[in-house]
């Protein structure tokens, strides 16, 4: 009968401590865990700070979709990856594919689809140019 | 003996499961507290500086000038005006990072293995010893990343959008590597170097390579290839590669691995990640802007193209009247030299010829200079185009397209104003 206590001691302290450092361990391994865990470094603000349409936290433009980009992009990369590319619906998916191909992106599922609508929508294809005129020059005296 | 008849049995098994269960959460753990080093430390870093995505985040040993292109991996470019000095210091150096810089490097450990198939055994050397065992040589070499001026394609090819300051030639020190691949050997079957760095793949996979390239055995060989462990007489800064790195100048800089622990001498092209797919890779033929390129149809970029710099004075400079000024920055043409520099006020339209220096030494940018005086009032560009001693110049518009946006060696422009 000891014995058998005994397990249960130690079950049971298996359990606390599993308990206790899980938090620490989803965070460290992301990878560990990553089919079981939705990693959501941000939280949902119910009122997000926008300025002239950007969402300040994230970066991203303020629109429909923006924070399923937040929540499942930031894990691996900076929300600048995504903000600084220009693509078509079909050159973000290709992108999708080879983060999932070869850089451990999970199956995004349902989500895949909203969130390419929200990329091709506001980070879509920009003008064609040969070279573009000089933007953006703060003037000084010389 | 099944656990009916014998419960002392199942009992034993049950603690044994038990305590194994606990020695390998036990070991997770101790695992994860190694590798915490790069996972909460960085994350919960690149968390703050997303909230700051403006722009005013900073990179620790980076002057805080320096264009923040991406916090996670971290990449930044150096403006055109904080490249004037001939020599680059360290700290405008651009940092382009494929996966998280590892903290916590132990120096006094740290150790640069020479294997392979083509390697005539497998050596190990501290970084004590290859500072005493080998001649040690001090060049000054170019490093430009091979997606440099990436965002002025359009189609716009996917990456990081570096604009010109991708680039930097500071002075480097540490050992030939061809010194260290003959004291191991090296096959006459050698076809390739690949390097292997302690960078850590962004998904936290500590045993994923984050990126493994290197170079064909023939520019492993040459002089100015190094293995390199200080930068302008100090140590290499941690975001280019401290404590140790390869530095091959004129190529892709992707080509010179930082935090080096392991070259592998090859029998065949390097086939590590980013070797293959489209990643620092060209179409093999000429392709009109956003075709879609089989992948077998990709070369691998090998040399970098002519270009150049104006990094005096800083665009947007408004001149009083005809003053005349100085203008002046740098040129280099991958493994050859500069032959002619040149600039125009009049958009291509005539071309002055440029005072122009020779390089220290072969990989080392060469600095050109001129006095101009702006014709008339109102907005001038001025461009800068280099000729390489092939007769190679810079095309005034973007050169050919291609998916990943790579060689964009179009003139520099800046714009003045004469008042």
């Amino acid at each position: 009968m000891e014995n058998e206590a005994r397990k249960y001691v130690n079950l049971f302290a298996f359990i606390v401590i599993l308990a206790l450092f899980w938090p620490y361990l989803s965070e460290l391994r992301p990878g560990l865990f990553k089919k079981h865990v939705e990693i959501t470094p941000y939280k949902v603000e119910e009122k997000p700070e926008v300025v002239d349409g950007i969402e300040i936290e994230s970066g991203l433009i303020y629109a429909e979709g923006y924070l399923l980009v937040k929540q499942q992009c930031t894990s691996c990369h900076s929300l600048e990856l995504v903000t600084q590319n220009r693509a078509t619906r079909a050159g973000w998916k290709e992108n999708i594919r080879w983060m999932q191909e070869t850089q451990g992106l999970w199956d995004l599922g349902t989500l895949e689809g909203p969130i390419l609508d929200y990329l091709s929508k506001n980070y879509g294809p920009k003008e064609a140019s040969r070279r573009a005129n000089l933007k953006n020059i703060e003037w000084y005296e010389l | 003996m099944s656990d009916k008849k014998n419960p002392s049995n199942k009992l034993d098994r049950t603690s044994f499961i038990s305590r194994s269960v606990l020695t390998l959460f036990g070991l997770v753990l101790a695992g994860n507290s190694i590798s915490s080093n790069t996972g909460i430390k960085s994350q919960k870093k690149t968390t703050s500086n997303n909230k700051t995505a403006g722009g005013n985040s900073k990179i620790a040993g980076k002057h805080a000038e320096l264009s923040i292109l991406n916090s996670k991996p971290w990449n930044a470019e150096t403006p055109p005006h904080l490249l004037d000095d001939k020599i680059t210091p360290a700290d405008r150096i651009f940092v382009r990072n494929n996966g998280k810089v590892p903290e916590n490097i132990d120096v006094e450990n740290w150790t640069l293995t020479i294997e392979g198939e083509s390697a005539e055994k497998t050596k190990t050397y501290t970084l004590a010893e290859l500072k005493s065992n080998f001649k040690q040589y001090s060049y000054q070499l170019t490093l430009e990343c091979g997606g440099n001026g990436r965002k002025e394609f359009t189609p716009a090819a996917k990456g990081n959008q570096w604009s010109t300051g991708a680039i930097a030639c500071p002075k480097w020190t540490g050992i030939r590597l061809k010194d260290v691949l003959n004291d191991v050997g090296v096959k006459s079957n050698a076809v390739y170097i690949g390097y292997y760095g302690k960078d850590v793949h962004l998904n936290g996979d500590p045993d994923k390579v984050v990126i493994s390239r290197g170079v064909p055995i023939k520019k492993a060989l040459e002089d100015e290839a190094l293995i390199a462990w200080a930068v302008n007489d100090n140590d290499l800064p941690l975001m280019n590669g401290y404590p140790l790195r390869l530095v091959f100048g004129g190529w892709p800089a992707s080509t010179s691995g930082k935090w080096l622990h392991k070259i592998s001498i090859r029998d065949k092209v390097h086939d590590g990640p980013k070797m293959d797919g489209y990643s620092y890779r060209i179409p093999k033929y000429p392709v009109a802007p956003g075709t879609k390129v089989p992948e077998e149809d990709m070369k691998i970029i090998e040399v970098m193209p002519v270009k150049s710099l104006i990094t005096h004075p800083k665009t947007g400079a408004k001149v009083k009247g005809r003053k005349s000024f100085e203008v002046r920055g740098h040129a280099w043409a991958g493994d050859l030299s500069i032959k002619e520099m040149h600039i125009s006020i009049d958009y291509g339209a005539t071309w002055r010829k440029c005072v122009l220096d020779p390089a220290i030494n072969k990989n080392a940018w060469q600095q050109w200079r001129i006095q101009v005086a702006l014709p008339e009032k109102g907005y001038h560009e001025i461009w800068s185009r280099a000729t390489d001693s092939e007769g190679i110049m810079q095309p005034m518009v973007l050169p050919a397209w291609n998916p990943k946006g790579y060689l964009n060696n179009a003139c520099h422009r800046i714009a003045t104003k004469c008042v």
